[in-house]
């Protein structure tokens, strides 16, 4: 069969990395008008969880909902018909550190909530507990390729099934003695509501195409050191496209040899 | 959606390898569940352990890949000729287009946790043969078969705890209907480790006895271990009468509870209308329901109150988790398996170890096999966090 072409108009984008702490001051420093300095990520307080949650809300719930609240803000999308796809290398880090502490210990009795936040789909259950979405949420793990992966899925939800859906791809740290076998350095992600036509909201559009080319980098050290070092800011080059106002291909880092080009026009 | 061609596929539980052991397994209405033996693990329940899955040897160009996921997703992959139609099928298409979508809510983490108990006790570091990326990751399981397999395209790995693997095949489903891949190798490997067992027991979802779905005495879970895979395509102009079909998917969101089901089911019921609308089907068309069925008070009861609201109590249900356990994020992709059985033998799966029916769940819940004509057979898969998916098959006319 002849492939349908992978196109969505982007409605909505979030985004919170370590020296990023949202789109808006982050178009800023991708356009060039202000330096890019390290800092470690800022995670709001989830003030959209009953309190009982936010208390025991994790660094990744944190970092999921605000990414998540934000491109649906930035959309003016209402929050609780959204499908979405939370697509990460690995779940909470500090809380398997402390299962599996535990369970090397004399005393297995596990704590019933780190158990329940151990599953992958945290970050999605607590957007759904949030949001009161009933939606469907896809919860994807592709390590280094989450961006990529994420990205076919949500673009299958918005052309296959007619629906906006709202991609979240995200990454975070594991302490010690984990961080010396995945070394991924700081809480960061970026969220994308794309839909399958365009609307009066549309920011741009986007073709998808599989390619075998190297993926495009940043040129300033700090920006391309968060690039490589957290799998999902590996889509850091279209976010600049994007912040800059440019249009064109960029092609993106997913899963060795395959690279997904991804066209980026204006609407 | 568009009817796709179930074109091999094959299980691996408890009940034995493949699909001839899992069979005769279902018609004898036997369980594989024995009192909790497992690693180093202590606790008062009963587990579904795939026999002979240490004695796997991965290829050596893969060895980074060793663990007890793997490992058994390998046993599972070499039953039923299902590796040799991989290969088939990627002659045909082209190793970029087959695409690997796979299910799991633990992959290798007992890796980890055995490699926690190997800290240095100085410096407190893991051991220098412990590999996070292909053991541990989520993705491990998915990385591996694509490398097994010599593949280049794409592949992911669906962690919704235990509606992982049946997720996949919405996932693959919408791939291929992009036409971005012409085949896909869906399934789920989940396998025994302290996290799970561990874990359901703080949560008070194990049972100590063998687990008893639907019974008006259940009282919990019984982890268990398999792996299921099935070889997805558009369906060909020359389609066999009898091929297994997966005709339509759906998922929804409870919105409700980290690990407590929407007490009235309102998920599950989202899920297995969403099923039937993309499968152009009424509740009336379904011969046969496999029940999520965990055998914990509250999940029996939210499903059984969805299910007896959407289909009355016309339809013969049952749940297989009193034979295999509880297999978590491959449950999805093993009892779509069951079904593909279901409707290729003219089978209604029993429900071994359940012996009285919960009174207060109105359905058909059957608990002898028996022979019957499946046209059609629903399958759920619910998950914490509120993670729900429901799958319909049919089989080609």
């Amino acid at each position: 069969m002849t492939p349908t072409p992978l196109t969505a108009w982007i409605e909505g984008i979030g985004l919170l990395a370590p020296g990023l702490p949202d789109w808006a001051s982050a178009c800023t420093i991708l356009r060039g008008a202000a330096p890019y300095t390290a800092a470690p990520s800022i995670l709001p307080v989830p003030t959209i969880l009953p309190p009982a949650e936010r208390r025991r809300a994790s660094r990744l719930v944190k970092l999921t909902l605000a990414i998540g609240l934000e491109t649906a803000a930035n959309a003016g999308a209402d929050v609780s018909q959204l499908a979405t796809v939370f697509a990460a290398s690995g779940a909470d880090g500090h809380n398997c550190h402390a299962l599996c502490e535990q369970l090397a210990s004399a005393d297995r009795q596990v704590s019933p909530t780190r158990f329940h936040n151990s599953v992958h789909n945290a970050g999605a259950g607590y957007w759904g507990i949030a949001t009161q979405s009933m939606a469907p949420s896809q919860v994807i793990g592709a390590f280094d390729a989450g961006f990529g992966a994420g990205l076919l899925d949500t673009l299958g939800q918005v052309i296959v099934d007619r629906q906006a859906t709202m991609l979240v791809a995200y990454d975070s740290e594991y302490p010690e003695p984990l961080f010396s076998k995945r070394d991924t350095p700081d809480c960061a992600g970026l969220g994308l509501l794309l839909t399958p036509e365009k609307t009066g909201r549309s920011v741009a559009r986007i073709t998808v195409t599989p390619s075998t080319d190297a993926a495009e980098k940043m040129a300033d050290a700090g920006l391309e050191n968060l690039r490589t070092s957290i799998p999902a800011l590996r889509c850091l080059p279209l976010l600049q496209k994007l912040a800059r106002g440019e249009y064109g291909p960029v092609c993106i880092d997913y899963l060795p040899p395959m690279q997904l080009c991804i066209d980026l026009q204006p609407c | 959606m568009s009817p796709l061609l179930l074109s091999c596929y094959t299980a691996t539980t408890t009940l034995g390898h493949g699909l001839d052991a899992t069979l005769a397994g279902l018609r004898d209405g036997r369980s594989g569940l024995k009192p909790c033996d497992f690693e180093t693990v202590d606790l008062d329940t009963w587990i579904g352990e795939v026999t002979a899955v240490d004695a796997q040897k991965l290829p050596k160009s893969l060895t980074r890949y060793d663990c007890r996921n793997n490992r058994l997703a390998q046993l599972a992959l070499e039953q039923d000729g299902f590796a040799s139609r991989v290969r088939a099928a990627i002659a045909r298409y082209g190793k970029t287009r087959v695409g690997i979508f796979l299910g799991t809510s633990t992959a290798g983490i007992l890796q980890t946790e055995q490699a926690y108990r190997r800290r240095d006790p100085v410096s407190g570091a893991l051991p220098e043969d412990f590999i996070y990326r292909t053991t541990h990751n989520a993705f491990s399981v998915a990385e591996f078969t694509r490398d097994y397999f010599a593949l280049e395209g794409p592949a992911l790995a669906i962690s919704t705890a235990c509606s992982s693997s049946a997720k996949v095949f919405a996932a693959a489903a919408r791939q291929l209907a992009l036409g971005t891949i012409d085949a896909a190798i869906v399934g789920g490997v989940d396998s025994l480790c302290l996290t799970t067992l561990h874990g359901f027991a703080s949560l008070q979802l194990t049972s100590s006895a063998p687990c008893r779905p639907y019974d008006a005495t259940r009282n919990g879970i019984s982890v268990g271990e398999g792996a299921a895979f099935a070889l997805l395509e558009r369906l060909p102009a020359d389609t066999p009468s009898g091929a297994v079909l997966l005709l339509g998917t759906g998922e929804s969101s409870d919105a409700y509870h980290m690990s407590s089901p929407h007490p009235e089911g309102l998920g599950a019921r989202l899920a297995m209308e969403a099923a039937l609308r993309s499968a152009g089907l009424q509740t009336g068309d379904i011969d046969y329901i496999n029940l999520h069925g965990t055998a914990t008070p509250a999940n029996d009861a939210a499903e059984g109150k969805a299910v007896a609201a959407l289909f009355g109590n016309r339809v013969p249900c049952s749940s297989i988790k009193g034979a295999t356990g509880h297999t978590l994020g491959a449950a999805g992709a093993v009892e779509a398996i069951v079904c593909a059985l279901a409707l290729t033998h003219d089978l209604l799966p029993g429900s071994p170890n359940t012996e009285t029916p919960d009174p207060a769940i109105p359905i058909d819940y059957l608990l002898k096999s028996r022979p019957a004509k499946v046209r059609h057979a629903l399958t759920n898969s619910f998950g914490f966090g509120g993670s729900n998916c429901s799958l319909v098959f049919g089989v080609a006319p």
